[in-house]
């Protein structure tokens, strides 16, 4: 009774829950379908560790983080399939362009605040999803484009079993490496742009610096899940390049806390079950998803985690 | 050997000079005040002094460098530090990581250490917690450590921004209203807190409303009307200064 909330409450107990669940889901994973859902989940949470990242810490906002997810997606399949690159050769390369892109585009918009910036990455998240729709010579256009598979040291890496390993392992060491983060100096300035950029820029940090970090890093882990979706799928279309992606992927941090690197792990697992959840409802599906997000910030505007780990702090009292 | 010289400085806001020409020099291991009026300029004198406001005229040099135009975080670096009359506490984090950011350039920095928490960064991380831990006791807020910073009441979080702004271990301290808003008791506790820092050897520009503690404190105030320095001296000076009472009582009073 009393090892239990101390353990939960840690960072490695954080963690160790995380394995833990991971390790034990196939046993509720009766049929190919649940492993499909569950690989999404995972890749969905990695993309919103990195987002939270910006959003829930570093207080920026992103509405075009789909566009790094896509690009990363589509410059593995192109590398691969057109140039015939390795496709561990190529998934460096991809994920190396997509952080370079956030780079190069962050440290002139990353200046905008607030719905200034809302508006500079939803154009930037625009611009990329209307390049991949319409350069249909190289990217297959709306049709979309097969991916060949990834391959580990050799051995071809095929099957919805193998993946959900692959996915799970890459997202317990996003969680790992953001927790490291949050918990450092490089982690604290972020956060401390969050509360106080005044303040912030007072006790020496460089806020043009962090917030251009923060955006490249969680770019750079949107990059990996699209990436990693692109082999993993087989096949890509430009569907996941939209905006509409884009706002999907911050609403399951918003829904799943911001500022808690779990919450967006359970955002990403609600938010994309909840679809296959109600699937007899198909054609209100975005109305759903709307609705929880309206519900959400009206009764639960710090998230899930938050509000569940500050109920779970007082009921202990 | 001066800390800081201020040299003609001005700031133009539209039409209005809030800092009209200014000069003073700022000598190492003492008090220095700056008193006026409201709206008289002061606050704007401290944002030019750490970088927040780019002076529109004249020039900033801190131990032998010019620091013009250069952005807080290298004025932070020079080794100045400051509190905000209005609090600007990091809301978002515990009190002691208040602190620890306060640290920030005197941390290692590295992304990829960070992120990988290398072996010697979690030794690190004891050695900051140490380090703020005293600040935070040095500043009698060590009770606090563990809390949410939103927990804090108002006489304590005043006090958290002096332990953030300590944390860098700064040269120059300028401290923008400690007092306000302050009980008597608490304030003795400021003025207390203030002579503990020179003692240190920090240098102090301490802008305050409470004249008992300026005077108690100060070993030199500049005053300031409209934006113009109208006297500056130890505290027998400036109180003894007709222009001074003028300014703060009214023409009038001064002539009766």
């Amino acid at each position: 009774m009393t090892v239990w909330p101390r353990l939960a409450q840690a960072r490695t107990g954080g963690l160790a829950v995380l394995v833990l669940v991971i390790a034990l889901l196939p046993l509720a994973l009766t049929n190919n379908f649940y492993y499909e859902v569950a690989i999404q989940v995972g890749l969905n949470a990695i993309v919103c560790v990195g987002l939270n990242l910006l959003i829930g810490y570093a207080g920026q906002i992103s509405l075009g983080h789909a566009g790094f997810y896509a690009l990363s997606a589509y410059t593995s399949a192109i590398l691969t399939s057109r140039f015939g690159w390795p496709p561990g050769a190529a998934l460096v390369v991809a994920i190396g362009s997509a952080g370079l892109v956030a780079y190069v585009v962050g440290r002139p918009i990353l200046r905008l605040k607030g719905h200034y910036l809302a508006m500079a990455t939803l154009g930037l998240g625009i611009i990329i999803s209307i390049v991949i729709a319409t350069e249909d010579r190289i990217t297959g256009g709306p049709d979309g484009m097969a991916v060949p598979p990834l391959a580990l040291l050799g051995f071809p890496l095929a099957g919805e079993r193998v993946w959900y390993w692959v996915v799970g392992v890459m997202l317990v060491v996003a969680v790992w490496l953001a927790l490291n983060l949050i918990d450092s100096p490089v982690g604290r300035a972020l956060r401390a742009l969050h509360g106080s950029e005044v303040a912030a820029q007072v006790a020496g940090v460089d806020p043009r610096r962090y917030k251009v970090m923060a955006f490249v890093i969680s770019a750079v882990f949107a990059a990996v899940a699209g990436s990693l979706t692109a082999h993993y799928a087989g096949f890509i279309t430009p569907a996941k390049a939209t905006f509409l992606h884009s706002i999907e992927l911050v609403t399951m941090v918003v829904l799943g806390g911001m500022a808690s690197t779990f919450g967006a792990v359970v955002g990403a697992a609600v938010l994309t079950t909840m679809p296959q959840v109600l699937t007899a409802l198909k054609d209100y599906e975005m109305m759903v998803f709307g609705a929880v997000l309206m519900l959400t910030m009206i009764f639960l505007p710090r998230g899930l985690v938050p509000t569940i780990g500050a109920a779970f702090a007082r009921w202990r009292k | 050997m001066s800390l800081l010289t201020v040299d003609g400085l001005s700031k133009q806001f539209g039409g209005l000079k809030a800092v009209n020409d200014v000069s003073f020099v700022i000598e190492p291991g003492r008090v220095h005040s700056i008193i006026g009026p409201n709206g008289a300029g002061k606050t704007t004198l401290l944002n030019l002094l750490n970088g927040i406001y780019a002076p529109s005229e004249g020039r900033i040099a801190f131990d032998g460098h010019t620091l013009n135009g250069a952005p807080p975080h290298e004025f932070a670096a020079a080794g100045i530090a400051r509190t905000f009359q209005n609090l600007q506490i990091f809301f978002n984090m515990s009190a002691l990581e208040n602190v620890l950011v306060g640290g920030h350039l005197r941390a290692r920095r590295g992304l990829a250490g960070a992120l990988l928490r290398l072996p010697g960064r979690v030794a690190d991380e004891r050695a900051y917690r140490d380090a703020a831990l005293e600040l935070m006791r040095f500043v009698g807020v060590e009770a606090y450590a563990a809390a949410p910073a939103d927990a804090l009441p108002y006489g304590a979080l005043k006090r958290l921004e002096i332990a953030r702004a300590l944390a860098a271990r700064p040269r120059l301290l300028l401290l923008d209203e400690p007092a306000a808003g302050l009980n008597p008791t608490e304030t003795a506790a400021i003025d207390e807190l203030i002579k503990r820092l020179v003692a240190s050897g920090i240098t102090v520009i301490l802008v305050e409303h409470n004249m008992r503690l300026v005077m108690g404190v100060s070993d030199h105030i500049v005053v300031l009307d409209y934006g113009k320095k109208l006297a500056e001296g130890t505290a027998a000076e400036v109180r003894a200064d007709a222009r001074v009472i003028e300014a703060y009582l009214g023409a009038a009073q001064a002539e009766a």
